[in-house]
This record gives structure tokens, sequence and C-alpha cells, in this order.
């Protein structure tokens, strides 16, 4: 600052030299003037600034451009009196309108004491990319996010994530209007579905390690759309919003298929608001229907015997969620608190060939079956936080029909029981430890603790809600 | 059936006619521009302040609330220069507004209207969390305010010409209360021209170049890092060489550190409202700036 500034200057001089009371004096009158002088500077800036506005307003009946103007005036006045040079427009070259890049790094260390190749939920067919870390070092997925806007209409993002095996998959890759009346918004491509309260939410920005049960099991970790999704916000000073959405519905719950028609179909709404100045909350409820065909499921039948199976049919799920946070004076930089709970059910009906690779016995399949977790994240002290998770399945009601003979649910629930703790120097880094009892098979737990950590870099990412 | 649709139907064109005489709604980013809009629109603009005092700007949750109002607004009012980065951005996309979005008269960028200080010549991360655009608490200045104001009000008359005539009146009066107010508190705080101080946040840039004070250090190592133990040893080793005369933070940031630091350099520590509702005598712009004065002098003694 007084690098620059001759007045600032001058003060630094006459408070660190030790002058005779005379320069003093002078030093001072001088000080006086020049006080005077940036004064009537400014008065003259904002006088010749209002002068044109006036002039601006008389002038043009069209008011933006009078706003314009006046914004450019504005502009030139408030960069007059710098003495520093200033690059006021910026630097026009080719990589001027480049997207907004972040990068997410991560990794991590696993000791778990089941391994994790041969991990399975009981009763409940796993699918995605559901299951623990990996034994180890290992590397988490990295992510590539480039978002900007396309136009006066349009925004874009696309987030490319490697896992650890170098398969890169383009994770989300959607448009989304900017420009709709009345409260509308249309995002088209890849994106996860806004079901749920956590499956909208990048792994990266979650609480735990890894997904729920819940969210393994009936989402396969995580469920995204290649579809379209309409959004309505309601005109209220209550949160209100409603969304649709049609997919192809080709990952789990789903399977690929060859139709012309929509494989997925979402409906959901969510309410929230705020409780006084320190809490806020949101709830939702979501409905979800499949139709997988040859959905294909590794099992193990009432012999014992590892067989995969294949279902045909329609799958709906059912979602409630609920997040309440807590931070004293809407001030989380100290202390904040967060909860959060979902539950699912899901129904299936259909027809499921048992043991594919040999018997191929067809017969009914019905079941429902329900799922919660519940968590909550306690930030005790700037940068430190700890959290605790209790999953729980139930599995409910599976008629096989007439391959009961071969295949029968259990009444076991699986659950897991997590802690964590975590550090998280700047908004960019955190390191986290996370101790887990996965109860997921009526065996003995699953004991896993994990080292975590998780870095962005670029672009200042915003985060949801 | 036809009764009740007609009745229906009459509510309905009542309920249009109402939102449409409404009150210009606007949503505020910050206290200091939700006061500033109610100086220049007074009753012609229903006001919706996003943060509070004892909030940081920085750091806000992007809540279901904050959406819904951004959806209903005809004007956002905030800083700008990234200072909202990390929750504007979600608020803007998922209020399904159109008048409000980035580029449209709707959405209006204090920062833009004045010259910026500490705009950083290299960007990296290892500095921690600076503006590519410059320092954005541009609001520590009343000069800034002035000039915030000029363009305010000719957003407000832009998106609502109805009321342009009240909106002119108003600024002409709001400008002439704040240069008055302005001559005030320079003659208060003349004391205070080359008084050093320690600051918690880089949060004052404005203000010091206004009054003339001179930042020697601040509490957070890097802009954005909490404050260290390590950090505030250094901090106080360093005083010994360049002593301050008080140490300065906002209402909305922790007193331990400045507290720790107070009592082992034996100076005093003060609060400043930093913006509009920071202490019970900010009440308004002005009272804002009358006690940033006078908690500064209290300071000086």
């Amino acid at each position: 600052m007084f690098k620059y500034h001759p007045l600032a200057a001058a003060l630094l001089a006459a408070a660190i030299l030790p002058a005779p009371a005379m320069a003093a004096d002078s030093d001072l009158q001088q000080l006086r003037t020049e006080i005077e002088q940036l004064r009537a500077g400014y008065a003259a800036q904002m006088n010749a600034l209002e002068a044109r506005l006036k002039k601006a307003e008389e002038a043009t009946a069209a008011a933006q451009a009078s706003a314009a103007q006046a914004r450019e005036t504005a502009q030139q006045a408030a960069a007059a009196p710098a003495a520093a040079p200033q690059a006021a427009t910026p630097a026009a070259s080719a990589g001027a309108f480049n997207p907004g890049v972040s990068l997410i790094l991560s990794g991590q260390y696993g000791n778990l004491s089941k391994d994790p190749q041969k991990y399975r939920i009981a009763n409940f067919a796993k699918g995605g990319e559901a299951g623990p870390v990996s034994r180890g070092f290992g590397l988490s997925e990295s992510e590539l996010g480039l978002s900007a806007n396309i136009d006066h209409l349009f925004y874009g993002q696309a987030n490319f994530s490697i896992s650890p095996d170098n398969e890169v998959a383009a994770e989300e890759a959607f448009v989304q209007t900017t420009a709709l009346p009345a409260g509308f918004t249309i995002k088209s491509g890849r994106f996860f579905s806004g079901i749920g309260y956590l499956n909208e939410q990048h792994s990266h920005t979650w609480d735990f390690v890894d997904a729920p049960l819940a969210y393994q099991a009936f989402l396969g970790n995580q469920f995204s759309q290649d579809g379209v999704q309409l959004r309505w916000l309601a005109p209220t000073s209550t949160y209100l919003e409603l969304g649709s959405e049609l997919g192809k519905g080709n990952r789990f719950p789903g399977t690929d298929s060859s139709r012309n028609g929509a494989g997925a179909r979402a409906v959901f709404a969510h309410v929230g608001g705020d409780v006084g100045l320190s809490n806020s909350w949101r709830a939702g409820v979501s409905w979800l229907r499949m139709q997988p065909q040859n959905r294909s499921a590794d099992d193990i039948d009432l012999n014992g015997a590892s067989v995969s199976n294949s279902f045909t049919g329609s799958s709906r799920l059912l979602v409630g969620d609920f997040i309440w946070k807590w931070a004293p004076n809407g001030n989380g930089e100290r202390t904040n608190l967060k909860l959060q709970g979902e539950y699912f059910r899901r129904h299936e009906s259909g027809s499921l060939i048992y043991d594919t690779a040999a018997t191929a016995s067809a017969g009914d399949y019905r079941s429902a079956q329900s799922g919660w977790y519940v968590q909550s994240v306690y930030q005790f002290m700037p940068a430190w936080r700890v959290g605790a998770r209790y999953d729980r399945l139930d599995s409910g009601r599976v008629d096989y029909g007439s391959n009961s003979a071969s295949l029968g649910a259990t009444s076991f629930s699986p659950n897991k029981r997590s802690l964590m703790i975590d550090w998280s120097p700047s908004e960019f880094s955190r390191l986290r430890l996370q101790f887990a009892r996965d109860k997921s098979v009526d065996e003995v737990a699953d004991r896993q603790i994990v080292l975590q950590y998780q870095m962005s870099l670029g672009a200042h990412g915003a985060h949801s809600y | 059936m036809n009764r009740i649709f007609q009745s229906v139907f009459a509510m309905l064109i009542a309920l249009a006619a109402q939102s449409s005489q409404a009150a210009l709604r606007v949503v505020a980013c910050e206290p200091e521009w939700g006061a500033l809009v109610q100086e220049l629109a007074g009753d012609k603009a229903s006001v919706y302040t996003a943060t509070n005092a004892l909030q940081d700007p920085h750091h806000v949750q992007a809540r279901p609330s904050l959406i819904a109002s951004v959806r209903n607004a005809d004007l956002v009012a905030c800083t700008g220069a990234e200072l909202e980065i990390g929750w504007l951005p979600i608020l803007l996309r998922q209020s399904g507004n159109p008048a409000i979005q980035p580029g449209k008269p709707g959405y209006f960028e204090a920062a833009e209207f004045v010259r910026k200080l500490e705009v950083p010549g290299k960007l990296d991360r290892a500095d921690g969390d600076v503006h590519p655009g410059g320092n954005p608490h541009i609001q520590t200045d009343p000069r800034n305010i002035s000039l915030v104001a000029a363009a305010l009000s000719a957003r407000l008359a832009s998106i609502d010409p109805a009321n342009a005539g009240t909106y002119r009146a108003r600024y002409d009066d709001f400008k002439a209360r704040w240069q008055a107010a302005i001559l005030r508190w320079e003659k208060q705080a003349a004391p205070l021209r080359g008084v050093s101080i320690v600051a918690h946040h880089k949060a004052y840039a404005y203000l010091e170049n206004w009054l003339g004070l001179v930042e020697v250090g601040t509490l957070e190592p890097k802009p954005g890092v909490e404050p260290s133990s390590a950090h505030l040893s250094e901090l106080l080793a360093s005083l010994q060489r360049q002593p301050a005369k008080m140490i300065v933070r906002s209402a909305y940031e922790e007193e331990r550190a400045s507290q720790w630091l107070s009592e082992r350099a034996k100076i005093p520590a003060v609060v400043i409202p930093f913006t509009v509702g920071g202490s019970a005598q900010a009440k308004d712009l002005f009272s804002t700036f009358d006690d940033t004065v006078v908690q500064l002098l209290r300071g000086l003694k």
C-alpha cells in the first residue's frame, strides 16, 4: 500500500524519522493539505460520476443502457485515483474463457480383517461399485472436474473419475439451463440422481470413507442417470422443490437394455428451512422405478454353493431423507453439528433365473426389503470433527416362488457401525481416520481401519447444502 | 362448482395483482449491502439479508432458506470478488431464477465499482485463501460505500423504472448525509493516522487505506488459515521489534487468539463491527462506522 501511496509514505516517514519540531510542523501542514487534496479528489470524483449518471439517465430511455453506462463511469471514476497501475480489464488471451478446473486427489491405507474381494451383504444382491476399500495402500478415485457457463442459457459440468486400476469414467457430464422462467431448471446428460440426500453429492464431500450399507445395497453405492431431469422450485419463502427424472436406467439396480423408452423414472420432493439463526434442515421423499432385464448377481444357495442368478422385472425404491445442521448463530467456524438419516424401502417383482450357469430354472420372484442409516458429525474445534454412523438393513420378505427349494433369505439384518475423526487444515485438504465394525454377513464382524486423505486443487468449488 | 371456480380465479387474480404491486425483492449477501439498499430504496424494496455480522461471509452454508429467497428475488446484491464463491454459485444455480444470473441487471457485485487493493501478483494456494480479484472486504472504507451507492441506485432505477424518481431522491439525500459523515469520521479518526495494528484476518486493507492505519501482522498465518500457536509466538516476537498499538478483529471472529496476544504483548484487543449488526451500536451504515471509529480510538488509550 505505502509503496505507491505518497501520503502513506509521508506518514510513515513522519512517524519513524526523529525530526526537529519545526520540520514536524511543516510536515503536519503538508499532511493537512494532502489530506484536503485527497478529500477534494474524492468529492470531485463523486460529482463527476453523478453528473455522468444524470446525463446517462436523461439521455437514454432504455433503463438497462443507463445502468451499463453508470457502471462504466463508476469503474472509471473508481480507477481514477489509483496511483498504482492496475489491470482493469481481464487479459485478452485464448485461455481467458477456460472453464473452472478442479482436481480431487484421494488415497488411503486400509486394514481389514476380512478379504474385501469376498465382500457381500447377506440377503442383498450386490451391484455397482459396492464394497469396502482395498487392503493396504491404495488410491481412491481421482476426480477431474470442469465447469463453466456455456452461454447465457446453459451451464455445463463434467467430472471424470480415474479409478485405482486406471479406468477413466465420466462420472457426471451434463448441461443445465440457467434461464428458464418460473423456477424451472432442466438438466440433461449424465448426472447423479436427485433422489435421497447423499446420492447427489460427490463422494469426496461425504463425511465417511464409504457410502452407507443402504446405498451399497439399494443403489450400488451411488445412482447416476443418463437422461433428463426437471426441477421446479416453488415461489414460497419455505424451500419446496419438486423434481422428476427420466433416464436410461442402465446402472444398478437397473440393467442395460435396447429399449427406446426410459428404463428409470424418478420423482422427488424436498422441503427445508431455518429454525432460528442457528438451525437449518431439509427433508425429502423420493421414488425411483427401474426395469432391470437379466440383472445378474452372485448369491449363495441353500446348499451353500456360490451361484449366479438373473432377475428380470420391476424394481421400485422409496427413499426418505432428513438432515439437520446446527451452528451457533449460523457461524460454523468453531463448532457445528450435523445430523442426518435416510430410509430406503424397495419392492422388486418379476422372474428370477436360478443358477444361470447350470440349472437355469426360472421362477417368480417378489421381495420387499428396507434399510436405513443415521449419522452425526460434530466439529468440536476449528478444523477437527468427529462422527458416528449406524447402518442397518432389514432383509424383509423374499419370495423365490418355484425356486424356493434352492434359494432362501435368512432373517439376518446386516449392520455396520462406523466412527471417524478428521482434520481439515484448510478448506482444500482433509485427513481422516475411520474405524468400522461391518457385520454385513452373519459371521464374525469385519473390522476395518482406514486412514484417508482427500485434497482438492484448482477452482474453488461451491458446496451444496 | 362454478362459483367456487370463480372465487378461486378471483383470488388468483388478486394475488397476482398484489405480487405485481409488491416491493422490489432484494437479497443482499452481506448486511452492509442490505442496509445500503434500505437507505436507497426505503419501502420500495423488501430486503432479505443472507448472512449476519456474526457469520464469516467466506463460509456460509447454501441453506434451503437461502435458495428459496434467491428464487423470489428481483435483485441479488453481493460483494463479489469471489468473497461468496463457496456458496453463492450454488444458490444462483439452484434458484431457477433467470433474472439474477450473473450478467443480468438483477445481479449486482459491489466490488466491480471500486478499486481493489491487494490484488495478488501471483496465485498460489500455499499463500492461503487468496482472492484473485483482490481483497474483497471493500465495505470497511466509507468512500467505497459512496461509489457502490451511486451504482446501486442506478441499478435499482433500471430494474424498477417506475420508482426511479424515488431512488434518485433517496440517493441524493443519502449522499449528502454520507459525505458529511465521512468528514466527521475522518476528523474523529485523525489520531489513528500512522498507528500500527495487528489484524485477525486480512480484512481491513480498505479501512487501513482510509484512516492511515499500518498493518504490521495478522493473527492468521495465511488468509483463511486458523491462527496457530507457533505463528502467534512468532508474531509476538516480531512485535518486540515492530510494536503495534492494538489488535483488531471483526465481530464474527473468535476472540481467543487476539486475547492470547493481547495479554502477552500488553496491547488492547479491539473488536470492530465490520458490518451492520456487528455490535449493539451498529444498527445501520452510519452507526457502524461511528462505532468502528469509536472502538479504534478506544484502542489508542
